[in-house]
């Protein structure tokens, strides 16, 4: 049985056809420009207010668009791009350690396992280096040196040092640094910022993209809000699983929505699998809490040799201990890509060597390095972090290892967009984390915060303009009948939502589906749990609508409709990944299928059926999706099996 | 373990309120605050009853979305700690513990735990920032900045805008919050040129939104999950003192 149709290859991508190093300057140049006397007449929706949406809203706002912004929060300040921790890339050099704009490129098309697109990559490590600057004018107070110049550590899947960080807190910073340029925005009555906001739908008018339909998260108030453009910068859609390191409000109705009206899904079952969090504890547990990818900086991680052993990790000698990853993969060490360590902590505990309740966790050891640079060094470099862990497990990570385990992170999948950054609805523009563009079948550390803040400062805005020089915009009114459609529509679905009144939680269901999805569509898929997955993903969904129990109004504040909402957004996606999953007969990067491994258990790629970024077209609710393939062209870091050994 | 909550209850602005109380009879010490919340909520909505609305959304410290009073002190009994990071093995079986929202003139309850913090957005809005246009900026370089000076704005930058400091002040005075923003900026050489400004602007965007006026309790820096001093108060005096007299 299969479960999709194939539809036609995807053309034409917008990216020009020169030498790539000369690509994002034609593309620039070919853009038609607004007239700054006539950019306050456009308007630009964007939903979002992390590092793409916040660096957007600021910058289109400063070239003199009317910018409308939302966000579901009660602040623009408190978007998930908050979260990130260890760092963010660029090609600085300043080590003179041999990094370039070209090797920055080269890491991430290679630890993106060659399913990304080069010509985004590249303008993305030419953008690096800017982004320093610019958060540094901000004032964002990164790390340095005694000398007062930046300081930078290296990250997972690279041999130089090019993360500049902020102690632990490196998101927070870039977040405070673009919120603080919003903020000045909003109060100069550039942005529009309607916060407790959150997007139902979008309407499309013509084929194009004009207005979202949003409720007022307070009142409940729904209402329409009309523009000339929309941006997405909606994050991405990992809690999918239930359990992941995403915010617990972070969701998918935003990309899902715009796919149900049109754009092109990439990718979906591209998911990171962060091998450093903190393992779960209970049934109750409601998220799950990264430890940042510096740790394996100093921390090195091992299990005992013999499975089953309980006894204390002090107890058991150096000689009794595997540091595997160090034995594996000696030239990386610890510090090979995440979905390579994911998978190898996966193994050992499948091994029955695992540590800590349910033998579902490894050790990441900071004696040596205490040993070595004292505990005081540490504590400057890590201390927010270990401080975190202490909360999180009651245990203090000066004296015991710290248990970790691998969790749903990030996704590099997301709405298809072109160059440009536009979804196949034009006027629908998809910035950050929420499109599919940069990052392949694997993210490195620290290049989710350079992406996000590549797209919001210096990609989106001169693409948007040339979209908006390049149309007229012909009035429209809420009274369009397919803005009164849409808005119908929304109401609609969450009326129903309310009258269910059925006896499961909106919870019970969201565990429900993220156990299946981490079974069968998480660290290691196979064709068979595929397909379970996709005969109980359609049943669970019929339940859904069946016998959710969602209390209280619509007119006010209602915490229980917003996650149903949410919710029956995620049971839809998840099936989706899985039928990506399944069509993807190889292995590659985070999406690893059992059926495609090596002799040694390392991910297979099948380039000659696979090397194609898989774009899907909305088919119907509960009808087949279609498959479009972006053929994946590799003119410059040529195909080849990665290796970390 | 088992529990008492007494939790404030109020439809909405224009309701009252009051104290309710609710055992939970299935805590367990490995929960965090939130999730105990969670669970009771699990409950009451299969009761028929409405769920407690708090606000909520990273749960690992750093959003500054969550926070309530409990048993009076705000975020709770642990140091540096958000209610979300706040574990149940700080409790004891058979307490009760008294669960609050935030209370000050400046910040409204919206409903139940939900308050409303827009005023501290306002007082960044009125000058928290660098003016650093996209694409302005010279190289990073271009300036070193003394390993202490940027040690000091990010120890103020880190701060969440959680509103514990406003919670906890017997005034409902935004000082520490305001000052960790003065003393992030003007202590770095690229905040320098808006310096007299920022401090100026502020502290007058703050008066406006009905914050408290600060008479150095020194509650604020101990309720602060992130341990702004109470240094950055002196910071901001002197600035503004600065400021004042028109000396740039």
């Amino acid at each position: 049985m299969t479960f999709f149709k194939l539809g036609d290859d995807i053309a034409d991508t917008r990216a020009p056809d020169v030498p790539i190093e000369q690509r994002w300057d034609k593309r620039r140049f070919d853009a038609k420009l607004v007239n700054p006397a006539n950019r306050r007449r456009h308007s630009v929706i964007i939903v979002g207010t992390g590092l793409a949406g916040g660096a957007a809203g600021a910058t289109l706002a400063e070239q003199g668009y009317h910018v409308i912004q939302f966000c579901y929060q009660d602040s623009p300040r408190r978007a998930h791009s908050i979260a990130a921790q260890g760092g963010i890339n660029a090609a600085k050099n300043y080590r003179n350690d041999g990094d370039s704009v070209y090797r920055l490129f080269y890491d991430t098309v290679k630890g993106g396992d060659f399913r990304a697109r080069e010509s985004n990559v590249y303008r993305l490590a030419q953008t690096s280096t800017q982004i320093i600057d610019q958060c540094v004018a901000q004032g964002v107070p990164f790390a340095r040196e005694y000398s007062g110049l930046l300081d930078t550590r290296s990250f997972g899947g690279v041999q130089v040092a090019r993360t500049f960080y902020a102690r632990g807190q490196t998101g927070q910073q870039l977040l405070i640094g673009a919120y603080q340029a919003l903020s000045r925005q909003i109060d100069a009555g550039n942005v529009e910022m309607h916060e407790r906001t959150e997007m139902l739908d979008l309407i499309v008018i013509d084929g194009r993209a004009r207005g979202i339909v949003a409720r007022d998260l307070v009142t409940g108030q729904i209402s329409t809000y009309l523009a000339d453009a929309v941006v997405l910068a909606t994050g991405g859609y990992g809690n999918v699983f239930y359990l992941s390191t995403n915010a617990k409000n972070s969701n998918a109705s935003a990309i899902w929505r715009a796919h149900r009206r049109g754009a092109y899904f990439a990718n979906p079952c591209y998911t990171q699998i962060h091998p450093t969090c903190i393992p779960r504890s209970g049934d109750y547990q409601s998220k799950l809490t990264l430890m940042s990818e510096s740790l394996r900086n100093d921390g090195r991680i091992w299990v005992p040799k013999n499975a089953g052993d309980t006894r204390s990790p002090d107890q058991i000698p150096e000689a009794e201990r595997d540091y595997y990853l160090e034995r594996i993969y000696p030239g990386f060490g610890n510090l090979v890509p995440r979905d390579i360590a994911s998978r190898a902590a996966k193994n050992q505990c499948d091994l029955g060597r695992g540590v800590g309740p349910g033998g579902l966790g490894v050790y990441l050891d900071f004696a040596d390095a205490i040993r070595r640079l004292g505990e005081d060094k540490v504590r400057e470099k890590y201390g927010n972090l270990f401080e975190m862990y202490d909360r999180i497990t009651g245990e203090d990570p000066y004296k015991v290892p710290m248990r970790i385990y691998p969790a749903v992170h990030y996704t590099m999948g997301g709405l298809w967009v072109d160059y440009d950054l536009q979804s196949t609805i034009p006027g629908c523009f998809v910035v950050g984390e929420a499109n599919f563009s940069d990052h392949g079948a694997n993210r490195l550390g620290a290049s989710a915060l350079m992406q996000g803040l590549a797209d919001g400062y210096f990609v989106l805005p001169p693409m948007l303009g040339n979209y908006i020089a390049s149309n007229k915009f012909d009035k429209v009114t809420e009274a369009h009948p397919d803005v009164v459609e849409t808005v119908n529509e929304a109401t609609g679905r969450l009326t129903k939502l309310l009258s269910i009144n059925g006896e499961r939680t909106v919870d019970s269901f969201h565990r429900e589906l993220g156990e299946i999805m981490w079974d069968e569509c998480g660290m290691a898929r196979s064709e068979d749990g595929l397909r379970k997955a996709l005969g109980r993903l359609p049943e669970l969904r019929e339940e859904f609508w069946r016998s959710v129990k969602v209390p209280g109004s619509g007119s006010q504040v209602n915490q229980s409709l917003e996650r149903a909402n949410r919710v029956s957004d995620f049971l839809e996606l998840g099936e989706l990944m899985c039928v990506d999953a399944l069509h993807r007969e190889e292995s590659c990067g985070g999406h690893f299928r059992v059926e495609s491994q090596t002799p040694d258990g390392e991910a297979r790629r099948d380039d000659d059926r696979f090397a194609y970024a898989g774009a899907w077209e909305f088919g119907g609710t509960g009808e087949q999706p279609i498959l479009h393939k972006e053929p994946l062209n590799f003119d410059y870091v040529h195909l080849a099996q990665r290796n970390y050994a | 373990m088992k529990l008492t909550l007494r939790i404030w209850r109020q439809a909405g602005p224009a309701d009252s309120g009051r104290m309710v109380a609710y055992e939970v009879p299935d805590a367990n010490p490995d929960m965090s605050f939130l999730e105990l919340l969670d669970v009771l909520n699990e409950r009451l909505t299969l009761e028929g009853d409405d769920p407690v609305t708090f606000d909520h959304d990273c749960r690992e410290g750093i959003c500054g979305s969550c926070g309530v009073v409990i048993n009076g002190q705000a975020h709770g009994p642990r140091e540096r700690t958000t209610t979300c990071q706040l574990h149940m093995r700080e409790f004891a079986d058979g307490d009760v513990i008294d669960v609050e929202p935030w209370r000050s003139v400046a910040f409204g309850v919206v409903k139940d735990l939900m308050v409303d913090r827009s005023g501290l957005d306002r007082i960044i809005r009125a000058g928290g920032y660098i003016s650093a246009n996209t694409g302005s900026a010279p190289e990073a370089h271009a300036t070193p900045v003394p390993k202490p000076i940027a040690d000091t704005a990010f120890d103020n930058a880190t701060c969440i805008g959680c509103g514990a400091c406003v919670a906890a002040c017997p005034n409902g005075s935004a000082m520490l919050f305001t000052s960790a923003k003065v003393t992030h900026l003007n202590s770095l050489p690229q905040g320098a040129p808006e310096r007299a400004d920022r401090v100026l602007n502020l502290v007058e965007a703050m008066d406006a939104e009905g914050f408290g006026g600060c008479t150095n309790t020194g509650e604020c820096t101990v309720a602060c999950p992130k341990g702004i001093p109470l240094d950055s108060i002196a910071t901001l005096n002197r600035e503004y003192l600065r400021a004042s007299l028109g000396r740039k």
